[in-house]
């Protein structure tokens, strides 16, 4: 090798990996530094999504054991969230329903956005036709009111966690092509795309390198919204009996048990499950404000 | 503007048949068919037999080919025949004339909570913005966007139960019967639906009052001495608050959707529960019709609200 530039085995990596971990320190104290809030919203996501993560190890009883002593028990020493119907510790099925809870709202979310984003991308770029009829089939979807479609498919289909998962992904499908679209809509008139075409890229190739990176900002913007959406739209096909079936626990279904103790509410049973969909779809509102925000200052509203 | 108002209306048709189809193929191809799911169903109300079976299917029409189906669903409805639930033997339309009006008057009623509550607070906020009270409202605000209407209402039950040993009446009255009664049933549930949209309107009449505010025809206003009392009412409110009638409109559309949870909560006998009952018990006709009604009111409201802003702002209209 007679060239000066010797390549030494692992040295550019390790500079790349310093480079990249102070890249994303430098991006969260940014964010920090221009959003508290934001910050304070994910302080307690991370800490929502670890004790989801750590049920095993974290949460004092396990979550479907019965305990016939304790049938309805309030709040007490030993179990500070008290007891359920069946005298089941209501803080532990608390930790064991954000698993369900927060996997529902995250897979549904991967998976409708990612359908949703890349038919936008497809049916702006392209427009014509395929735009045209994809854009009616968007219109119908967008037909049904709230969650109403996501229930029609769950009946369909019957219910249990991947069943709610795609159902609610299918409902979230329609709204996010719009904005992607839109997005692309005006993207696609940029000179540089134009350009790109020009030396003779595929439309393929201008789609994914050259459009799809201006709907990264947008795209996550819109998903960091929709969490907290997912998160309510399972905890109410769950409190309607049609979500994740009980035993085990989900915040949804932890609030249908608690409505069928129908004339002495049992108050532990409907605050504490409430406070917890409550408190994570604010932080997923906030999240989704502050990086709103962060990502793209004209957009700023809101909160502001 | 008639001839928009036309396009717009002919624009809603197909969108709505093309629910019709996929209401109808959700209902039939997906794998769980409901009804062969229904009468298969070991634990469900009724077990049958083979022949039984076949006699049920043949009665309800379902062993034609899905086309043929399809068409005749569309043939009753527009003759205004709505078929029987599959349970209860109740004419579909009866129900509908019955507990439809229980839900309108949820929404109708949640909407004027809504404006009542969310309107001063919006307003407050963008006049004496980063004051304290506007903090305090910022952070309620938030909080009520958050916070799920059925919860809510599971909420409201609860302290009324333990502090009142009261809870809202669950018998179905009309409120030409029984007025004190029946306003004893849907108002609880308006505010559970009410304070979210509350929030909404809010935080919606909040940001665009501040846009409107920096406004070059507001300093215009102000420049040319107009008293600021005139200049809110005159030219700030009336810019502002378009999008927040927009989107209390598609809100109210929107508590379609809610209403089935809010009334589960309360049960409430509307439409909504009903909805919900016939989604537990696989009533499919039931289901199928409702949730077109559901969509089809949906489709409506927004219409009238898109009609509705291109009257009030020419702007729209020669887009």
């Amino acid at each position: 090798m007679e060239s000066n530039n010797t390549y030494i085995p692992g040295e550019s990596r390790e500079l790349t990996r310093i480079s990249v971990v102070s890249a994303i320190y430098t991006a969260i104290r940014r964010f920090t530094a221009t959003s508290p809030i934001g910050a304070l919203a994910v302080a307690f996501l991370i800490l929502v999504v670890l004790v989801a993560a750590l049920a095993d190890f974290v949460a004092p009883y396990p979550p479907l054991e019965a305990n016939y002593s304790l049938l309805r028990h309030p709040p007490s020493a030993s179990h500070p969230m008290g007891n359920d119907f069946l005298g089941r510790d209501v803080l532990t099925r608390l930790m064991y329903g954000a698993r369900t809870s927060l996997l529902v709202a995250f897979a549904a979310v991967a998976i409708g956005k990612s359908i949703g984003f890349s038919w936008g991308i497809v049916s702006g770029y392209m427009g014509g036709r395929f735009d045209l009829i994809t854009q009616r089939i968007v219109e119908i979807l967008l037909a049904f009111p709230g969650i109403i479609l996501a229930l029609m498919l769950l009946v369909a289909l019957g219910s249990g966690v991947v069943t709610v998962i795609i159902a609610i992904s299918i409902g979230g499908i329609a709204g996010s092509t719009r904005v992607i679209r839109s997005v692309v809509l005006s993207v696609k008139e940029m000179p540089y795309v134009d350009a790109a075409r020009a030396i003779g890229a595929t439309h393929i190739r201008v789609m994914l390198l050259h459009v799809a990176p201006q709907c990264i900002a947008p795209a996550m913007v819109v998903a960091s919204a929709s969490l907290g959406g997912a998160i309510f739209a399972e905890a109410a096909l769950s409190f309607l009996g049609l979500g994740v079936p009980p035993p085990s626990p989900s915040w949804g279904n932890m609030l249908n048990s608690a409505s069928n103790e129908f004339l002495n509410p049992l108050w532990w049973m409907v605050v504490f499950p409430g406070m917890a969909i409550t408190f994570t779809i604010l932080a997923f509102n906030l999240f989704g404000d502050a990086l709103r925000d962060h990502l793209d200052p004209k957009l700023r509203g809101g909160l502001d | 503007m008639q001839q928009y108002i036309m396009r717009r209306i002919l624009l809603a048709i197909p969108t709505l048949i093309g629910v019709s189809i996929l209401i109808f193929l959700v209902m039939r191809v997906l794998p769980g068919d409901p009804l062969q799911a229904m009468v298969d169903d070991e634990s469900g109300p009724t077990s049958y037999t083979e022949e039984q079976k076949e006699v049920i299917l043949t009665s309800l029409g379902l062993n034609r080919p899905l086309y043929q189906q399809y068409l005749s669903w569309m043939l009753d409805i527009a003759r205004g025949d709505l078929g029987f639930s599959f349970w209860r033997d109740t004419p579909i339309r009866e129900t509908i004339q019955r507990r439809g009006p229980i839900t309108a008057e949820i929404g109708i009623f949640a909407v004027i909570i809504s404006w009542v509550v969310g309107l001063p607070v919006g307003v407050i906020g963008a006049l004496w913005r980063n004051s304290f009270t506007d903090y305090v409202s910022r952070f309620t605000v938030t909080f009520f966007l958050a916070a799920p209407s059925f919860w809510l209402g599971l909420g409201f039950i609860l302290i009324t139960v333990i502090f009142f040993t009261w809870r809202p009446p669950i018998t179905l009255v009309q409120i030409w019967e029984d007025p004190w009664r029946n306003l004893q049933m849907t108002l609880p549930p308006a505010i559970a639906v009410g304070l979210g949209m509350a929030a909404i309107i809010a935080r919606m009449s909040r940001a665009t009052l501040l846009e409107v505010f920096r406004e070059d025809y507001v300093r215009t206003a102000r420049a040319k001495g107009m008293g600021e009392q005139m200049v809110v009412w005159r030219h700030v409110m009336r810019n502002a608050l378009l999008p927040v009638i927009t989107v209390s409109g598609l809100q109210l559309a929107n508590l379609l959707g809610g209403s089935v949870a809010v009334e589960k909560a309360f049960s409430v006998p509307g439409l909504g529960a009903a909805l919900a009952q016939a989604m537990s018990d696989r009533d499919w006709m039931v289901i199928q019709n409702l949730v077109l009604l559901f969509a089809v009111i949906f489709v409506v409201i927004n219409l009238i609200v898109d009609l509705a802003y291109a009257l009030i702002d020419p702007r729209i209209r020669f887009r």
